[in-house]
């Protein structure tokens, strides 16, 4: 399993003896899924340079792997519970980069009417919102109808590792294990929380925390999606037919701002974090295919947004 | 036959409710038998339903969550938050969550949630445990508030609720559990009641044009009442109550009809003042009225107190039949 450092990780090839283990080359579907994400999010932070986006936004740059790789253990029955940085949690769903520019413009064809915006989506059991910590009691309440509707169908919810200053996470998770609901935990720890590293502002880990409440834990550092497909998928199959939940710690690394030009970390720091991201990685391991699909996507992304562009802007009244 | 005390009342309704309809779940702290509730509001719902009836941790946020998570899933969520002091503690899943979902998604989300709150004073529990919170959660978009009272049949009032798909928010008089519902159009030998559009009306069996018509909700009814009779046997002074179901969104449209030809118009309530459900029925009301008001509409509040808990400081905060009276006459005669 390739999760925190043990004997495990040895079985992972490093490269040349340091730095990550190297990434194995994927599926056409799964490299054009996470370079969608990338463009998408490269491209609203242009946009909003070029002032055709206002408000907020906050782009998954360097985490595009989390979502393509939950979602691809996920099926239509579950549920899945988005955050403020949740584009890759849609489009790793939905290849949907129409309507959730839409969404993002207030244009003709928006998934839910240009209302909600970045942070508020909703499509069929996918649902997004932007206050921290709030979605794990509903995706709990979700996982109990699940449980009793759906048997083998589960919830599955992101958050950052900041959420987990909310103090409703524990009542919910509390609520989760006594009750064994199906409910995915996933946590994106890109050791930043807006501003505040991680250091400062939680105490202990995520894996004591779960322990508390006797919940499974698994704690992935590896970027490689079929790696990380391999060690979760066994796991997610327990949260189904087990009923009983799991808190997955991914460590991963934001690229860019928490929203737009709003990055507080020093040059040194950076040039870390890009050090760490996939694409370079991917890019050096497999370069014909990176390269022709890379190209594929970011010509698709241009193109949506100079559709999306044109359309007029959506129309809705409250009731 | 005696009539059910309105405990028992909503109990039946709850269960009515479980018969009927078996997506119905109901889940609070303490809601499961042999204990029935803080109140005894759930009794015997865990017996027979024992799947769809779940005591929670103590954790109000979680548990409200969890019902608008039931909700969004498809089943009719009810929950219980043992002092309506309390749900304060559910104030994001209430204001940010289930009112704003039904709307922020660019379409109507219709849920079927409701929290019940046993809510107020009166009853010696002291500062934390006797609010009527009600003006917190008041000009939400996407949230009704509701409030039993001892005229409206509790499976009507909870099937409304329900059937509205409206998020919303049911304050329970704490005054009121032990005390008998209203039947058959009597409250008493001089009164009786009768509804229209969800508002009960209570005046003389022998209706006389009022002096004055005063606007309250369930848990002030027995006050109120009271006052009614004192001001009348004493003072001279007639005068018609109004009971509404629904706080928020005020329902204008009956209350003006039924007010139309008053002078003088009071509301009542057991909240302190300062942005209140009384404070909006005003607002509703008065441009309409405006015309033929004798003066302008008085709101009757609490002190603006925390609410003590012995008997006779408490007595000295909240709104009593003695304060209505009192401040009735100054109403009629200036
Ligand atoms: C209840 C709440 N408090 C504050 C915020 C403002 N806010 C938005 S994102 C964010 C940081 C979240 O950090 P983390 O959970 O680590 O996720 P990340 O942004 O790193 O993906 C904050 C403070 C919020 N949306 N909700």
């Amino acid at each position: 399993m390739i999760n925190n450092a043990g004997p495990s990780n040895s079985a992972a090839v490093l490269d040349e003896g340091v730095g990550p283990p190297s990434l194995s080359r994927l599926s056409d579907a799964d490299l054009s899924s996470m370079l969608l994400i990338r463009h998408f999010e490269k491209n609203l932070l242009k946009l909003f340079e070029q002032g055709f986006l206002h408000g907020t936004t906050h782009t998954c740059l360097g985490q595009e792997y989390v979502p393509v790789t939950v979602t691809s253990l996920l099926g239509d029955a579950d549920h899945v519970f988005s955050n403020h940085r949740g584009h890759g949690h849609y489009l790793a769903r939905y290849a949907d980069a129409e309507g959730l520019l839409a969404e993002l413009l207030g244009r003709a064809g928006a998934v839910c009417g240009g209302v909600g915006g970045s942070q508020h989506l909703l499509r069929e059991r996918f649902l997004s919102t932007g206050v921290q910590g709030q979605s794990l009691p509903v995706a709990a309440g979700v996982a109990w109808n699940l449980k009793r509707s759906t048997p083998g169908a589960l919830a599955c919810v992101y958050t950052g590792d900041g959420t987990w200053g909310e103090g409703v996470v524990y009542e919910a998770l509390n609520i989760t294990a006594l009750w064994e609901l199906p409910l995915l935990v996933v946590t994106e720890n890109n050791g930043i929380a807006q501003s505040t590293p991680t250091g400062q502002h939680m105490a202990g880990d995520v894996r004591g925390r779960a322990a508390a409440f006797g919940i499974a834990y698994e704690r992935f550092t590896d970027t490689d999606v079929t790696r990380l497909r391999a060690a979760l998928q066994p796991l997610v199959e327990q949260v189904r037919h087990m009923s009983r939940p799991l808190v997955v710690e991914f460590v991963t690394h934001r690229l860019g701002p928490h929203s737009k030009g709003d990055d507080s970390r020093s040059p040194a720091e950076l040039r870390a974090v890009r050090a760490a991201d996939w694409a370079l990685r991917y890019a050096a391991a497999h370069p014909e295919q990176f390269e022709r699909i890379d190209a594929e996507q970011s010509r698709r992304v241009e193109q949506v947004v100079a559709e999306v562009l044109a359309r007029p802007l959506t129309d809705w009244s409250p009731r | 036959m005696t009539a059910p005390r309105v405990a028992n009342d909503l109990n039946t309704a709850l269960h009515r409710l479980f018969a009927e309809d078996e997506r119905v779940i109901l889940l609070g702290e303490d809601v499961c038998d042999p204990y029935g509730g803080a109140f005894k509001v759930t009794r015997g719902l865990s017996t027979r339903y024992p799947h769809r009836v779940r005591n929670t941790p103590i954790s109000e946020g979680a548990l409200v969550g969890v019902a608008g998570g039931l909700a969004l899933a498809g089943d009719t969520a009810i929950a219980e938050v043992m002092f309506a002091d309390f749900v304060t503690l559910a104030f994001d899943q209430l204001v940010n969550f289930a009112s704003k979902s039904t709307a922020m998604y660019g379409r109507h989300l219709p849920l079927r949630l409701v929290v019940r709150c046993p809510t107020g004073g009166n009853r010696g529990y002291g500062p934390t445990h006797s609010q009527t919170p009600q003006k917190h959660l008041i000009g939400v978009p996407g949230l009704a508030l509701y409030e039993a009272s001892p005229l409206h049949d509790n499976h009507t009032l909870l099937t409304r609720i329900l059937d509205g798909g409206v998020p919303a928010v049911l304050f329970e008089g704490k005054v009121l559990y032990g005390e008998r519902m209203f039947t058959g159009g009597v409250i008493d030998d001089l009164y009786g009641y009768d509804l229209a559009d969800g508002v009960a009306r209570i005046r003389l069996h022998d209706p006389v044009p009022p002096d004055c018509v005063l606007i309250t909700s369930g848990a002030m009814v027995h006050r109120t009442v009271e006052a009614l009779r004192e001001l009348l046997l004493h003072d001279e002074i007639v005068a018609e109550v109004l009971v509404v179901s629904r706080l928020y969104p005020v329902e204008r449209a009956p209350l003006l009809s039924l007010t139309g030809p008053a002078r003088r118009v009071a509301v009542i309530e057991e909240s302190t003042a300062g942005g209140t459900w009384g404070a909006e029925v005003a607002t509703a009301l008065h441009p309409h009225l405006w015309g033929t008001l004798a003066s302008p509409i008085r709101l009757i509040h609490s002190l603006d107190s925390i609410i003590p808990a012995a008997a006779h400081l408490e007595r000295q905060v909240l709104v009593q039949s003695g304060t209505i009276r009192h401040a009735v006459k100054e109403l009629v005669h200036g």
